[in-house]
């Protein structure tokens, strides 16, 4: 094509600490045209977005704004551009009301440069009519519902008149009938000569509102083509780069008892009526949108967060709710979403951290045995093979994919019945990936229960026994793995009758 | 979810939830004034000298100082933040332009140098916040000691006497016009300024949405670590005015005055309902509150309650604003989502 993108990135790199996000990408972004970014969970589709955004500077490669180089000093610079972003979590000020929320910096004024109030909230509604919601402009933006949230970033975004305009997953939290209103609006944005980015996992999505698309696998640039000479296969070749299954080595165990029994389990206003069983040797997947309640179910059941209603045994033993010590002593674990918040103690060295599970099995006397606490991590560094130099080295300089297998180590220090894991790969490159899968099968065949939380449809597909999909706090469908397919799994977790 | 099928009963609910909000964030403003009203009735009905003319201007003469210094309080603590150096702050501008007054400098100099002072404090605070990354509670302890310390190093156990100050200062703190005295409507000219910021400019919105979410203020595209300096040099600058307004009510200073204030500053910001998270509140809360910590502390004196009673009602009060807070902010939160879901 001989127009100059609107946008583009130039050989861009960028590395955090030794993960290297992005290695020398490229990506034009044409004004009318839809643009799709496809890859797995940590391909590097959200930091090629930061990069666009201004957040991040790359290492090397440059930006092009209309064809010249631009360096963004921040997020300030690329909105002055005309870029406009949403970002997959919402980020909205919870304390200020929605129109402020919208034109935070930009507000409508009056006379001495002072905010015309009334403007501000007639133009907050006239966007929320374009998008035929009924929002109050006034209202705060605290204790509205995920989707609700995201409609008024995408209000904000098309508040900017941006020339640009980046969609980091915007659908994920929406159902069929906002979705639908979001592309009308989408589209008709392309048709001003706005250049859009879009991201999903939902490649439907990707096929009926984009044009064109450009693929990304661990950092990597793969390929942009035209959507039309693409089949949905083609597309998931190109960012898993393998034939599905190799990746996945799910063996078959044989089941054993019932080790982990949830009834009923309600949490006001977060999730409703949630009942399922995991057995020994089993691995059962939670799959569904971000924000269904999936990890807040799994906090639940460990007890970090209370529930209102319902019960939870493991090995036939009812736990009382609310008590993670209960819930460590009758045998569960869980490993967290977030490594580095909620898995990890980042200033710790890598024994203490595998230690912290089990100080009062390392003590000697009173004191904390070193000689134990070393061994002990010793032996699992080995049997996770983590990769490390001192075993008294942070585990800040740790990579994710080993990060994870610490935490792994940690909670496998317990000799759990049932293991709990919240997006066990996310975020970790696909060798360490396999790795963690193979350990995971491996864990179901020693008789252990497994519950794995995964927004990876690849993973989900190819690890579990049994797919549970959650959406909107309620379980949906129970799916045996040989019926499992993207589709029914998808359609389970957006509302659509499976 | 349901908003694109269901407007009508979304916009009644919705409406009805942002009326609840209001009501919660002017229930607490309206709550200190019913606080002060019963505490101002009882007391005048032990004594009634409590309502007297010179008993309501002793009232707001004591309220000034810790009501200015409250204002640039939770400029600071709504974006998240805190100073505790303040109190020593009017410290050493007491003390500094004190002895420079005595000395036979003008008042007017006296004052620009104690507000400059006061600066000065404050962008060293801002500058190590919000550059140097460093915990403001860290920053502002250790300003606290530093500033105490050249205090008394510059003082070196001397005092400053009434009788040698200018006149025209003493008669700035303690005289009035039309009846009103000079050093509350100083503070009152001043808050209602800041609050008009805070309230109507956008860039005064923006200390609120960053102590709302840092994060999302950042992506915003606010410039937040300007926004904080600004907050600190404000502080700062009240703070210094605060010490020349000291010395002028009190004419008689030493090293350390206002010893300890940092916390009934911050006690009174937070009693005002300016939440110490930070986002949430306003100047003429914090002013409020400064207001009702004083009167409790005067009717205290006029009902002969041993004074140390006043401080544990201090703290009492402090716990209950902030349960009040917490469980109000829980109740509403969980209202307001379940409206958004049923809605």
């Amino acid at each position: 094509m001989s127009v100059t993108p609107t946008l583009a990135l130039a050989n861009v790199s960028k590395s955090f600490g030794a993960v290297r996000a992005l290695r020398e990408v490229s990506l034009d972004l044409f004004a009318g045209e839809a643009h799709a970014l496809a890859g797995e969970n940590g391909a590097g589709k959200s930091t090629l977005v930061k990069t666009l955004a201004g957040v991040h500077r790359p290492d090397t490669g440059q930006v092009l704004l209309n064809g010249e180089p631009v360096v963004f000093a921040g997020p300030a610079d690329a909105q002055q551009a005309g870029v406009a972003v949403i970002y997959q979590e919402p980020t909205l000020f919870p304390d200020l009301s929605v129109a402020e929320n919208i034109f935070m910096g930009r507000q409508p004024r009056r006379g001495l440069g002072r905010i015309d109030r009334k403007a501000m909230h007639g133009q907050a509604r006239e966007l929320f009519e374009r998008l035929g919601v009924a929002l109050d402009p006034e209202q705060p933006s605290r204790g509205l519902s995920i989707a609700d949230q995201q409609l008024v970033e995408i209000a904000k975004a098309l508040s900017r008149d941006a020339r640009v305009l980046i969609m980091d997953e915007p659908t994920a939290a929406l159902s069929g009938n906002e979705v639908a209103r979001l592309f009308s609006v989408v589209e008709a944005l392309r048709e001003h000569g706005c250049a859009i980015l879009f991201i999903s996992h939902r490649l439907d999505e990707i096929f009926s509102l984009c044009q064109r698309v450009t693929t990304l696998r661990d950092g990597a640039w793969i390929a942009s083509e035209p959507v039309s000479g693409l089949t949905h296969d083609d597309l998931v070749r190109r960012m898993v780069g393998r034939e599905l299954g190799a990746l996945y080595p799910k063996e078959e165990a044989p089941l054993g008892e019932v080790a982990l029994q949830v009834e009923r389990l309600t949490r006001e206003g977060v999730f409703t009526d949630v009942s399922f069983q995991v057995r020994r040797g089993e691995i059962v997947a939670l799959a569904g949108l971000v924000g269904a309640g999936r990890s807040e179910v799994a906090r639940a059941v460990f007890g970090v967060d209370r529930w209102d209603a319902g019960s939870v045994s493991v090995d036939g033993r009812r736990l009382p709710a609310g008590s993670p010590t209960a819930a460590m002593g009758a045998g569960l674990a869980l490993v967290p979403e977030d490594r580095r918040q909620q898995g990890l103690v980042m200033e710790l060295s890598i024994e203490r951290n595998i230690g912290l599970t089990g100080l009062r099995s390392l003590r000697r006397g009173v004191t904390i045995s070193r000689q134990a606490e070393r061994d002990r991590a010793k032996d699992w560094a080995v049997r996770l093979r983590l990769k490390f130099a001192r075993l008294s080295d942070g585990v800040g300089v740790l990579s994710g994919g080993n990060q994870q297998k610490v935490v792994l180590a940690k909670w496998l220090a317990t000799k759990p019945s049932v293991l709990i894991v919240d997006e066990p790969t996310r975020g970790i490159d696909v060798g360490t990936k396999a790795e963690v899968h193979r350990l995971l099968s491996e864990l179901a065949g020693q008789g252990i229960a497994v519950l794995m939380i995964s927004s990876d449809l690849p993973e989900v597909l190819g690890m579990a026994d049994r797919v549970l999909v959650m959406h909107e706090g309620r379980l949906t469908a129970e799916i045996s793995r040989a019926d499992a397919t993207e589709e029914s799994v998808m359609n389970a977790a957006t509302g659509r009758a499976a | 979810m349901t908003t694109a099928t269901a407007p009508p009963e979304q916009t009644t609910s919705a409406r009805s939830a942002r009326g609840l909000v209001d009501l919660v964030f002017r229930a607490r403003e309206l709550s200190l004034v019913i606080a002060l009203a019963a505490l101002v009735g009882v007391t005048a009905s032990v004594n009634g000298n409590f309502l007297s003319g010179q008993g309501i201007e002793d009232i707001l003469l004591n309220t000034a100082i810790l009501a200015l210094l409250a204002v640039g309080q939770s400029l600071v603590v709504i974006t998240r933040n805190l100073d505790l150096s303040v109190g020593s702050v009017v410290g050493l501008v007491a003390f500094v332009t004190g002895d420079l007054l005595a000395g036979g400098w003008g008042i007017v100099p006296g004052v620009l140098l104690g507000v400059a002072i006061g600066a000065a404090c404050g962008l060293l605070n801002g500058l190590l916040v919000s550059f140097c990354r460093v915990p403001a509670l860290v920053v502002t302890l250790g300003t606290l000691y530093v500033i105490q310390g050249v205090d008394h190093y510059i003082a070196h156990g001397r005092q400053i006497n009434a009788v040698n100050l200018p006149p025209g200062l003493l008669s700035l703190g303690n005289g009035s016009v039309l009846g009103v005295p000079y050093l509350p409507l100083i503070t009152l000219v001043i808050m209602v300024a800041i609050g008009y910021y805070l309230r109507s400019y956008p860039s005064g919105r923006e200390f609120y949405a960053i102590g709302s979410s840092p994060e999302a203020a950042r992506l915003a595209g606010v410039p937040v670590r300007r926004r904080i300096l600004v907050a600190y040099l404000v502080s700062g600058c009240l703070a210094g005015l605060a010490g020349v307004l000291w010395l002028a009510r009190f004419g008689t200073v030493i090293a350390d005055s206002a010893h300890g204030w940092e916390l009934l500053v911050v006690s009174a910001v937070v009693v005002g309902g300016v939440a110490i998270t930070g986002g949430v509140g306003s100047v003429y809360g914090a002013a409020l509150g400064a207001l009702l910590l004083t009167t409790i502390g005067s009717a205290l004196v006029v009902l002969r309650v041993n004074p140390f009673w006043q401080q544990a009602i201090t703290g009492a009060l402090l716990l209950l604003a902030i349960s009040v807070d917490r469980v109000l902010a829980l109740r509403l939160a969980r209202l307001l989502r379940n409206r958004s879901r049923h809605g």
